[in-house]
């Protein structure tokens, strides 16, 4: 468990232990903190062994009385505050004049608790203060971490848009300088090639597209009960082209109806990626088979093929984006390194999720549990 | 073009810029051998006799050229290194040749600059 540490400044023996008392069986909880935040009680008689004490420790609240034998609660604060200690101060003072309570304002203090105080009462003091701390720190963490993933993502994107472009420019360059010959034929490869990385360019702003969309959490969800074989069958559809090409047949079970609450949007793109990339890696004459079938508290979407497969190794790396797998087998497919993110994230805003299987040279199995 | 007798080994990731870079450097008489991952062109530091590497820096790590560079200046000081990335333009990282732990020869900008590859492996192959 989490202490916070809290210093009280006191010359009454009977409040210093009591506050001590109350505080050291305190416990504050926020539903969603990880563990309670307890209490870890000092205590200072007079307001120079205050000072003494915040100069060789950090305190996180400090409960200062305002009325001391040597100098003032007031000048312990004044102290706090001219110092740039981080303590949060809390004033436990019998007789609050109103000039004292604005002066002990003005610097800094961010509570008074009345003497004599209830238990009840300090304790509800101690909590307030603790939950203000603990969200301003998650909030500056979340921020941090908000912006670190922005840059990330960001350098990974330019990288990643930049190297067609490199590609593409470099294959120019040659042409431009002849540096094959005369014969417009010589650089026939040359141009296929700047021609299938700009496609694959394409590809990636797409998807860049949908992923900035669940990005910003797309306000407009067209969420409906929608029959899932049906979508199904439009995305096989879509992909046939591309599975032509590579002579990959597509199969779908799928015998009744299966009625699940989703945005076809989100199952289109979802359907889509994991489609193209059955058909894409798959091996020439190679199935794809696409199984839908409802379960007892989920519903599985089945993508097989029998394709190159995944190393173990790699298997978890490509949910993360701009991740593709690079061998000999894969360097000639087009792909944005985006598309099993997107799938992921969407399924992240259904309670849903995706497993992966995949055995190398045989195959791989996509199973998408949609939550019911 | 007239034969230089030196070889070159090039390792990028991708497969055009791998392409490219073998293409020019061939045509201006240079011998290549490539390497298509970090894994691939450890094998050839390990097992083959080069004259000069090109290596790009992001392949499997983020710092395979870096690894590169380092392994082969181990075993053969005086093979000159050309580290090529994009990197630097994006990160505002800029490398020069003083960063002595990073034992590579000269950095250079992925196309805009890769023309240049085959001139500068001519000087330092005098």
């Amino acid at each position: 468990m989490d202490k916070l540490k809290i210093l009280v400044v006191d010359d009454e023996f009977g409040i210093r232990s009591g506050v001590k008392r109350i505080l050291e069986k305190f416990e504050v909880d926020y539903p969603f903190m990880d563990e309670a935040i307890g209490f870890e009680v000092t205590e200072a008689e007079t307001g120079e062994i205050a000072i003494s004490l915040l100069k060789k420790e950090e305190f996180a609240i400090v409960l200062l009385d305002n009325k001391l034998p040597g100098i003032q609660g007031i000048e312990v604060l004044e102290y706090i505050n001219s110092n740039n200690i981080d303590s949060k101060v809390v004033m436990i003072t019998s007789y609050a004049s109103l000039e004292l309570a604005v002066k002990a304002t003005r610097e800094g203090a961010i509570d008074f608790v009345p003497k004599p105080f209830t238990p009840q009462e300090l304790r509800s003091s101690v909590e307030n203060i603790t939950k203000q701390m603990f969200l301003k720190k998650m909030t500056s963490k979340l921020q941090k971490e908000g912006k670190q993933i922005r840059f990330q993502f960001l350098s990974l994107l330019s990288h990643e848009l930049k190297a067609p472009v490199n590609a593409v420019e470099g294959y120019l360059k040659i042409i431009k300088d002849h540096k094959n010959g005369d014969n417009i034929n010589a650089y026939m490869p040359m141009i296929d090639r700047s021609i299938e990385r700009l496609k694959a360019m394409r590809t990636m702003i797409m998807d860049l597209l949908d992923f900035t969309k669940i990005e910003s959490g797309q306000a407009h969800k067209n969420i409906q009960p929608l029959d899932l074989g049906e979508i199904a069958k439009t995305c096989i559809a879509s992909t046939q082209p591309l599975a032509i090409q590579k002579d990959v047949r597509i199969y779908l079970n799928y015998n009744e109806k299966v009625i699940y609450n989703i945005d076809p949007t989100d199952f289109e793109i979802i359907l889509n990626n994991i489609l193209s990339n059955a058909v894409k890696y798959n091996k020439q004459n190679g199935r794809v088979d696409c199984t839908i079938r409802e379960m007892p508290d989920h519903i599985e979407v089945l993508v097989s093929d029998t394709g190159i497969g995944i190393k173990e190794e790699d298997q978890q790396k490509l949910f993360n984006e701009f991740v593709r797998i690079k061998n000999e087998n894969t360097q000639k497919i087009p792909g944005s390194g985006l598309g099993l993110s997107i799938v992921k994230r969407i399924l992240e805003n259904y309670d849903s999720e995706i497993k992966l299987e995949s055995v190398i040279n045989q195959g791989t199995t996509i199973k998408i549990i949609l939550k019911k | 073009m007239s034969k230089l007798n030196k070889i070159v080994l090039i390792a990028d990731d991708d497969f055009d810029y791998l392409f490219q870079i073998k293409f020019r450097l061939e045509s201006e008489g240079f011998d290549t051998i490539t390497a298509s991952s970090q894994k691939e062109a450890e094998a050839i530091i390990e097992n083959m006799d080069f004259d000069a590497a090109v290596f790009d820096l992001m392949m499997e790590n983020d710092d395979s050229g870096f690894i590169l560079a380092y392994k082969t200046k181990k075993k053969k000081p005086k093979v000159p290194v050309i580290i090529s990335t994009n990197v630097a333009s994006e990160t505002g990282l800029h490398f020069n040749n003083e960063t002595s732990w990073i034992k590579a020869d000269i950095y250079l900008e992925k196309g805009v600059e890769s023309e240049k590859i085959a001139e500068e492996l001519k000087k330092f192959l005098k």
